[in-house]
């Protein structure tokens, strides 16, 4: 047999120990635990951290071997899309919507991730783990970067790209739902941290954002999204797959962890369910070319995938979260109730909503029959009819938000599809108001850290969100309107998509490409 | 039994890797969408650097199939000669 010419000198398990394990130290001069002071807080208890091992053994110098080919063939084909007119591609400029909500609300919690994973690789006191947190911090800032620099190609042409992490991210009333999940999460410790982001966000529900919108950008012509969001995409198999390791390392640790970890597990898949409620109207709405429904996929990557991870976690007492029973009822209203919500306040939105035709009403339907033509159907109608007569329904004012999750109060009774939730609490001799009992659970489990959030509606009624100068006792004063231009988002961006400059654009741009006037 | 999954962006670098694992598999079942290939297998699946390289004619570290990964589902193993996805139960 021949010699191979590149055989390794070391076997991979060989070598992620000396580059892992081999690279720790005993400290002498200070105490572990004051070095590691984050470690204990949480109550969870680790007696050997060596038990921790990346599955995949990746060590620093594999990583940056296959990062850098990623990053080559990621800007070899941006290079190609912007010197091929790339933009002219997709289906319909309606689809940029969907890009425009991911730009906004989902680059900027990449960038929080990488700081999050920063974070816990300092302050857990096991190697494995820091390694591995070390490769995801670093993953996430290029997630944050690359997608800044795919969907760059798009502000030129189009609105609504201009100030999504610079200034949308902390003050838009929609995109406090995605900023406020990974507050809570960052604010948490190190352990409860993995759970949110590693386990819950990266296992569980990471499979119904990144492949549905993937695959529905390679089905709409967008070829910028689909190769940032493949190459980054290449990196969540690992990052998973450290959540998973993560939650089992805890759980056979110690038997005291279970109810910790279990509490968490319910919080996190509650708070993840509901930042995805913005995915569901992505898939059910804003493709122009649809792959499947927000309710086929959460049969898919949550009903069977989650339904097969917990039936492993059960060994170790772990439960399926309460709130699955709510979210079965949910997956059949979810997306219509929310759009309809969108389609109604865009006159205060950094992208553009639009009523579906009758074709994409036709789809609905038949992805829903229980639901769309009994409850949402008719009111599509009617905003059609009034939109018919030049007299398109916008809301006034904006909508009271959750205090946990900060969607505003949309959704409905488990039992009532036709009963807004409210749910309240006492904290302090205030009242708190939630959306659901999920979120009000996890409101009454720690008041403290929940009274603090910023919500964007109140603040902005409270007069905190405006530009500086601003008189609000002026004549024909709109908060509102003030608001949004605290937002950076100019009248052009907002609205709905029929008589938008994206729309005209488009049409002419695309016009131009095929014909010689 | 549940099931297991890998998935992989569809293009000339995974022709070859789909194909080996689908024979290494004969339990494994193919789903094409867009831009992406999943391969779906009841309770295990198991990819072999030989297969992979007996179709590419070279040499194959096992770690290249990160960069055309997209995502998987199952506990994770491995090593110089393969990866392996199981669930335990
Ligand atoms: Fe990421
Ligand atoms: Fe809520």
């Amino acid at each position: 047999m021949d010699m191979k010419a590149n055989k390794k000198k070391l076997g991979l398990k060989e070598k992620y120990a000396h580059m892992t394990r081999g690279l720790d130290w005993e400290t002498t001069y200070q105490p572990k635990d004051k070095v590691f002071p984050q470690a204990t807080f949480e109550g969870i208890k680790v007696h050997d951290w060596d038990k921790w091992e990346d599955p995949f053994r990746l060590t620093m110098d594999a990583y940056w071997k296959y990062q850098a080919e990623k990053e080559r063939k990621l800007y070899a084909v941006l290079d190609a899309f912007a010197q091929n007119n790339g933009h002219l591609g997709i289906t319909d400029a309606r689809y940029l919507s969907a890009v425009k909500l991911f730009l906004t609300g989902i680059s900027p919690l990449e960038y929080m991730a990488h700081r999050g994973f920063a974070a816990a690789g300092r302050n857990f006191p096991g190697v494995g783990p820091r390694v591995a947190c070390l490769m995801q911090s670093i993953d996430e800032v290029r997630h944050a970067q690359t997608q800044i620099h795919a969907l760059s190609n798009y502000n030129k042409f189009y609105e609504g790209f201009h100030a999504g992490a610079s200034h949308q991210i902390e003050r838009l009333w929609y995109l406090s739902v995605p900023k406020s999940f990974f507050d809570d999460a960052f604010s948490a410790g190190p352990f409860e941290w993995m759970i949110a982001i590693g386990f819950s966000f990266e296992y569980v529900l990471t499979n119904l954002l990144f492949v549905p919108f993937m695959s529905g950008a390679a089905y709409n012509g967008d070829m910028a999204t689909v190769t940032f969001g493949f190459s980054a995409q290449s990196d969540e198999a690992r990052h998973m797959t450290l959540g998973l390791e993560c939650i089992k390392f805890m759980l056979e640790q110690d038997p005291d962890n279970l109810p910790i970890v279990q509490k968490w597990i319910d919080k996190w898949a509650w708070r993840g369910i509901r930042v995805l409620s913005l995915v569901s109207t992505m898939m059910d709405y804003m493709l122009p070319k649809r792959v499947m429904s927000w309710k086929e996929a959460w049969e898919i990557y949550f009903e069977q995938n989650g339904g097969a991870l917990f039936n492993d976690l059960a060994k170790y007492g772990i439960k399926v979260p309460d709130c699955i029973a709510q979210c079965t009822v949910d997956k059949e209203h979810q997306s219509h109730q929310l759009w309809l919500t969108l389609c109604t306040h865009s006159h205060a939105m950094g992208l553009h909503t639009w009523l579906p035709d009758a074709e994409e009403m036709d789809w609905l339907s038949a992805k829903y029959p229980n639901t769309f033509d009994k409850y949402y159907r008719p009111r599509f109608d009617e905003l059609r009819e009034r939109a018919d007569k030049g007299e398109r329904f916008f809301a006034n004012t904006l909508p009271m938000l959750c205090q946990v999750c900060q969607i505003p109060m949309l959704f409905t009774e488990p039992d009532d599809p036709t009963k807004i939730c409210y749910r309240e609490s006492e904290f302090q001799g205030e009242k708190y108001h939630t959306c659901s009992d999920g979120c009000k659970h996890i409101f009454d489990d720690e008041p403290e850290k929940y009274i603090q959030a910023w919500l964007p509606v109140y603040q902005l009624y409270q007069g905190n969100c405006w530009p500086e100068g601003t008189d609000p006792t002026a004549e024909g004063f709109n908060p509102v309107a003030k608001y949004l231009e605290w937002c950076h988002i100019d009248a052009k961006d907002t609205g709905d998509y029929e008589g938008s400059s994206d729309q005209a654009n488009f049409a002419a741009w695309r016009g131009a490409a095929t014909q010689n006037t | 039994m549940s099931t297991v999954f890998i998935a992989f962006q569809t293009n000339e670098d995974t022709r070859p890797i789909v194909e080996s694992i689908l024979a290494d598999n004969p339990h494994a079942v193919l789903d094409e969408q867009p831009a992406m290939v999943k391969i779906n297998a009841e309770g295990s699946l198991v990819i072999k650097r030989e297969s992979i390289e007996e179709r590419i004619g070279r040499d194959f570290d096992l770690q290249e199939l990160q960069v055309n990964l997209i995502t998987l589902s199952g506990y994770l193993d491995e090593d110089d000669d393969q990866l392996t996805l199981a669930w335990k139960n």
